[in-house]
């Protein structure tokens, strides 16, 4: 496998893990049973997408699917930087999951057609459950931006929290460029153009404001991160580093 | 004969037919409140179950432990849900009982205040404490109120097999290194007596214990299902190869069943009683959650509301 779409499968793989680790900390301490068990959903839905790639990957290298979430340090760990961020409060959870669900619909749409028949299969599996979340996310920021004064700020303070991570989804890294070159992956320019529609829609049905001016942060595509992915990795991997190569 | 009597009289011949009691039924006032108070506690149980264990899904040591483990916390909030709402059928609302948790009021199982400190904890929760509890739910499959019965029914299935993938965590890591052997056994030393526990009082010591049998809301007593729990689980701990802490656990053949020691009652008490491990850590989780909850409740109270002014605006 060229090294190129092996850092596209980990940039898939790592994103999702990443962000179904962060809402697995919601799992018991969410504010309404339901939504608990919602959450805990998506969480259980990225996790298992995320193991499908890491499976790909492990089958090609004859290694065990657990070494490429477990063992790798930040650097080498290739989850845009939007899926590392702390979960804040409900509504910042659900602004980060939505942001997240406009890119990773669109992203695993352009995906089902893929030339690597096994990342189409994937995705036409893993496009089901991404179309639930990115519903539930999108009700979600509708009800709570056009919900009570104190909802629609919090959410307000969400999109501003979490509008910096946005750029980064649909700024393609030359791996990626090279996977669209052999039709891998979709059309970034068919992606971005879908995602923003969905997303300004929802955003303007929310009665929320995209904030004029703000710094699009990236770096995680290519291993530059934020001081947030060494505590997650430290928690995710703790079993595996104090007991180096046992079976659980 | 009053009619009052004749009421009770007949409800209880209904239970002694087996007949299913249902929401809409006629039931005496002590059966509708000895109902809240334990198919609440069993739900409050499964809800405040979901700390110990959610503890470790971020520290899972795989992939595939990670989404069992996920799944499994996920379904004892699915249970909390289903028995919330065979408890809402008596009459409480989902609020009010949430307020007898958090105020102390409701009580929930007292296993849920121990911590857990390792990996192999979260297998021995599911061996002893999932064991413990189907003894249990098996039984109250039977209990004469039809949504709890109903409700027991689907959860016993789950259970079984949560209890199934807690023996296959610990067995993977009794086939592992010594480490990982000394590891199961320290779990197992720390969570057998508060399993044990979990069944409640010795029968003579149980105050509400002949009534319940009586309305078959109980089917078998506090004593005999314990018996019934450590029969079941020594040929499985044999399996394992560990140790249970009791050296008083020996096979007594005129009865045809284990003796076991004396359960430090005292610890149960101050467990129960407020003073356990963690009880201040559970209880104080839950009520953050529920505390920070309140506005998005709210805000998704107004926006319905608002909705339906949307949705009037637009026919007109």
């Amino acid at each position: 496998m060229e090294d190129q779409l092996k850092e596209f499968i980990l940039m898939m793989a790592d994103s999702s893990m990443i962000l179904g680790q962060r809402l697995g900390e919601w799992c018991g301490h969410g504010p309404v049973l339901e939504q608990d068990i919602a959450i805990t959903n998506i969480a259980l839905d990225l996790i298992g997408e995320a193991r499908n790639y890491y499976r790909y990957l492990a089958d090609v290298e004859g290694i065990n699917e657990d070494e490429y979430p477990m063992k790798r340090d930040v650097r080498k760990f290739r989850n845009v930087l939007l899926t590392e961020q702390p979960n804040g409060n409900w509504a910042d959870t659900i602004m980060r999951q939505f942001i997240f669900d406009c890119y990773h619909y669109y992203h695993l749409e352009g995906m089902t057609e893929s030339s690597d028949a096994r990342l189409s299969a994937i995705a036409k599996k893993t496009i089901k459950e991404s179309s639930y979340h990115l519903s539930f996310s999108g009700e979600w920021v509708i009800r709570l931006g056009d919900g009570t004064e104190e909802s629609h700020q919090k959410m307000q303070a969400g999109l501003e929290n979490m509008i910096t991570y946005y750029d980064e989804l649909f700024l393609p890294v030359q791996y990626e460029i090279f996977c669209r070159s052999k039709n891998i992956c979709g059309d970034f320019n068919l992606i971005k153009k879908n995602a923003s529609a969905k997303f300004n829609s929802v955003i303007h049905e929310a009665t929320l404001t995209i904030p004029e001016m703000y710094h699009a942060r990236k770096g995680g595509k290519s291993g530059l991160h934020s001081e947030h992915l060494g505590f997650i990795l430290a928690d995710m991997q703790f079993m595996q580093r104090a007991y180096p190569g046992l079976t659980w | 004969m009053n009619k009052i009597d004749s009421l009770e009289d007949r409800f209880q011949s209904r239970i002694d037919k087996e007949e299913k009691i249902e929401a809409r039924d006629w039931m005496p006032d002590g059966y509708r409140k000895t109902l809240i108070r334990q198919i609440s506690q069993h739900g409050h149980s499964e809800i405040v179950g979901m700390l110990p264990e959610g503890n470790w899904i971020t520290r899972a040591p795989s992939l595939k432990r990670k989404l069992a483990l996920l799944a499994k916390v996920q379904d004892e909030a699915g249970h909390g849900l289903y028995l919330y709402s065979a408890t809402e059928t008596l009459g409480i609302s989902r609020e009010e009982l949430l307020d007898q948790l958090h105020t102390g009021k409701a009580k929930y199982s007292s296993i849920f205040n121990y911590p857990t400190l390792s990996w192999a904890d979260i297998g021995a929760i599911g061996w002893l404490v999932d064991g413990a509890a189907i003894m249990n739910q098996v039984a109250l499959c039977r209990t004469s109120y039809g949504p709890y019965a109903r409700a027991m029914v689907r959860i016993c299935k789950e259970e079984s097999f949560h209890q199934r993938q807690g023996f296959d965590i610990l067995l993977t890591m009794c086939n592992g290194s010594v480490e990982q052997k000394e590891m199961v056994q320290d779990a197992v030393n720390r969570w057998w007596w508060p399993s044990l526990m979990m069944f409640g009082p010795n029968d003579s010591d149980s105050p509400h214990s002949a009534q319940s049998l009586k309305w078959k809301v109980k089917r078998l007593s506090n004593d005999e299902l314990r018996q019934r729990f450590v029969d079941m689980t020594i040929p499985q701990a044999k399996i394992l190869g560990i140790e249970l802490p009791d050296p008083l656990l020996i096979y007594n053949e005129t009865r045809g069943h284990y003796d076991f020691g004396e359960i430090d009652w005292e610890e149960f008490r101050q467990v129960v009683g407020g003073n356990g491990p963690c009880n201040k850590e559970r209880m104080a989780a839950r009520i953050k959650a529920h505390e920070e909850g309140s506005w998005i409740r709210e805000a998704a109270v107004a926006y319905a509301e608002k909705k339906k002014n949307y949705e009037k605006a637009s026919v007109a």
